[in-house]
């Protein structure tokens, strides 16, 4: 099994944190991962993507330009990254914000309208965190445990009162995923 | 003891590989992309572990100098910077290699020539492998595609500069530096006390004065010194050549690439192969000692090489030197900044050997 996913979005989302705690996850479960961020001269408002791999095999190219799974989380990802789903792929985005929805028919999209529902459970914060919930639903490469193991290992020791917070959001998350389009 | 897990950056990497190595002395100068080795430095504080000295130098120029005083103490010492900042340091290189002393070098490439960008690139190839600062001489040089390989390197590094004398410099790049992945850490090591007979240290009297130079103003005692260095150049170009086959046995098309380079190319001779395409891909893994002899071997086997690099094409040379003309030799990358797709390579593949 090998997943080849790309998260993108606005900077400070949490789209780079994302991307750790599926790869520490991957690692919890044994499991071969490489997380590579754009880095660039970017900062907060601007676009942030990283692009992860979990794998049972050896990881090739830790840089690749087709995807398994596209999460996208603005307008401006979208439109750069909607084109680069493989045929039959995945594409989760959030909805707020987005003024022209995808478009492809070859591909199966999910809508998860995490900032919605982290405004309304009072945690903004959580928003990529409900986000991850609703990939893990339609992709459960990783279990629930491993994620926890997972965000365990990725925040520093003082956040983790707030772990039991992001699990509510993960559960969450997985609720309220809906398919908006099979692929054909 | 068993090996540690971790999820690091390559830079990361670079950092704790060094405490646990060993290492006396770090002292370098903050540049994108491999800033995160000082700070990770900083972070650990190991002058209260293992009493290893970080320091953030006034300048690259101070960072190589430092290095070149650690050095002829006979301490282990190394640097870290990107492509400006290594050109910067390029005196103290020359001067370390005169002087035929040990240290470690990092150089994680961004794209050039000047500032250029910050992004990954591996144009730095001819200054790594063919000297870098005047005079004739060759630093060993590694290079590294993985973030296992950033650690592991580290302790290599250090046993083949103190084993020849020579600096060696690990070239990695943007990529390797930022991205993160699986690494086994190896059990710390206790730093040496001991140093090695020729490090300056303060005259006993049981012995002849050191001394560390690379100046000598006699012609005939230089020239010998010249020769002398030749000879160890030839002695690692014969005993410390290292590299990685991927499906070469039955290749009809070879690719040489290293670091996130081979990475890429790992990936093309699958894509080639579901395309009915027999690629094979030869990774050096020392750049300087460079498998000359192996790739003229494998000339007999193949129909035509394409050296993948993140340049203009500089390594290309050492392969069509190793080839001498049996069969064509091609050489295909981006440049910039920009990563290669594996998708690209084997469209180059096709064109360049297949026609279309």
């Amino acid at each position: 099994m090998t997943e080849e996913i790309i998260i993108a979005g606005f900077g400070g989302q949490g789209v780079l944190s994302m991307g750790k705690i599926i790869a520490y996850s991957g690692v919890m479960q044994d499991m071969e991962v490489s997380w590579m961020p754009s880095y660039g001269p970017e900062m907060r408002g601007g676009t942030a993507n990283v692009i992860v791999i979990v794998s049972n095999d050896r990881i090739s190219s830790p840089i690749i330009k087709r995807f398994d799974t596209a999460i996208i989380l603005n307008q401006q990802s979208l439109d750069k990254f909607e084109s680069s789903i493989k045929p039959g792929g995945i594409l989760i985005y959030d909805g707020n914000g987005i003024t022209r929805h995808p478009e492809r028919k070859d591909i199966t999209v999910y809508r998860v309208d995490a900032a919605e529902e982290a405004s309304r459970m009072n945690s903004p914060k959580t928003f990529n965190t409900i986000v991850l919930g609703g990939y893990l639903k339609v992709k459960p490469i990783i279990k629930l445990e491993n994620v926890i193991k997972g965000l365990k290992k990725s925040l520093p020791e003082r956040y983790h009162n707030l772990i039991p917070m992001n699990e509510k959001a993960l559960k969450r998350g997985e609720e309220i995923i809906r398919e908006v389009q099979k692929a054909e | 003891m068993e090996k540690e897990l971790r999820l690091m950056k390559g830079n990361e990497a670079v950092a704790e590989a060094a405490i646990r190595a060993g290492v006396d002395g770090y002292f370098g100068y903050p540049i994108t992309p491999q800033t995160e080795i000082i700070e990770y430095l900083m972070e650990a504080n190991p002058a209260e572990t293992t009493g290893m000295i970080v320091l953030q130098a006034e300048s690259e120029v101070a960072a190589i100098n430092m290095v070149y005083g650690g050095a002829a103490c006979g301490k282990k010492v190394m640097t870290s910077s990107s492509s400006p900042g290594i050109s910067l340091k390029q005196e103290g290189i020359t001067y370390i290699a005169g002087a035929e002393l040990p240290c470690l070098i990092v150089n994680v490439v961004r794209g050039g020539p000047g500032l250029g960008t910050i992004q990954p690139a591996q144009s730095d190839y001819f200054q790594a492998t063919k000297g870098g600062g005047h005079g004739d001489y060759h630093l060993i040089v590694l290079a590294p595609a993985s973030v296992q390989e950033m650690a592991d390197f580290v302790d290599l590094s250090f046993e083949l500069a103190f084993k020849y004398r020579n600096p060696v410099m690990m070239l990695s790049d943007g990529a390797i530096g930022q991205m993160m992945e699986k690494v086994y850490l190896s059990p710390q090591k206790e730093r040496s006390k001991t140093v090695p007979e020729w490090a300056t240290t303060g005259k006993p009297s049981t012995r002849e004065r050191n001394i560390i130079t690379s100046l000598d103003l006699d012609p005939n005692r230089q020239e010998l010194f010249n020769r002398k260095l030749l000879a160890k150049y030839n002695e690692i170009r014969e005993k410390e050549v290292r590299f990685e086959e991927f499906q070469c046995e039955d290749a009809e098309y070879l690719l040489v690439a290293y670091g996130t380079s081979a990475r890429v190319c790992q990936k093309s001779v699958q894509l080639a192969r579901e395309q009915g395409i027999k690629a094979g891909l030869l990774r050096p893994i020392t750049l300087f000692p460079f498998p000359t002899k192996r790739i003229k071997e494998l000339a007999d086997n193949v129909k035509g090489m394409l050296s993948v690099e993140m340049s203009a094409g500089q390594m290309v040379e050492d392969v069509l030197l190793s080839v001498s003309g049996k069969v064509p030799v091609y050489h295909f990358g981006r440049m910039g900044g920009i990563v290669t797709t594996p998708e690209e390579v084997v469209e180059s593949l096709k064109s360049n050997f297949i026609g279309g």
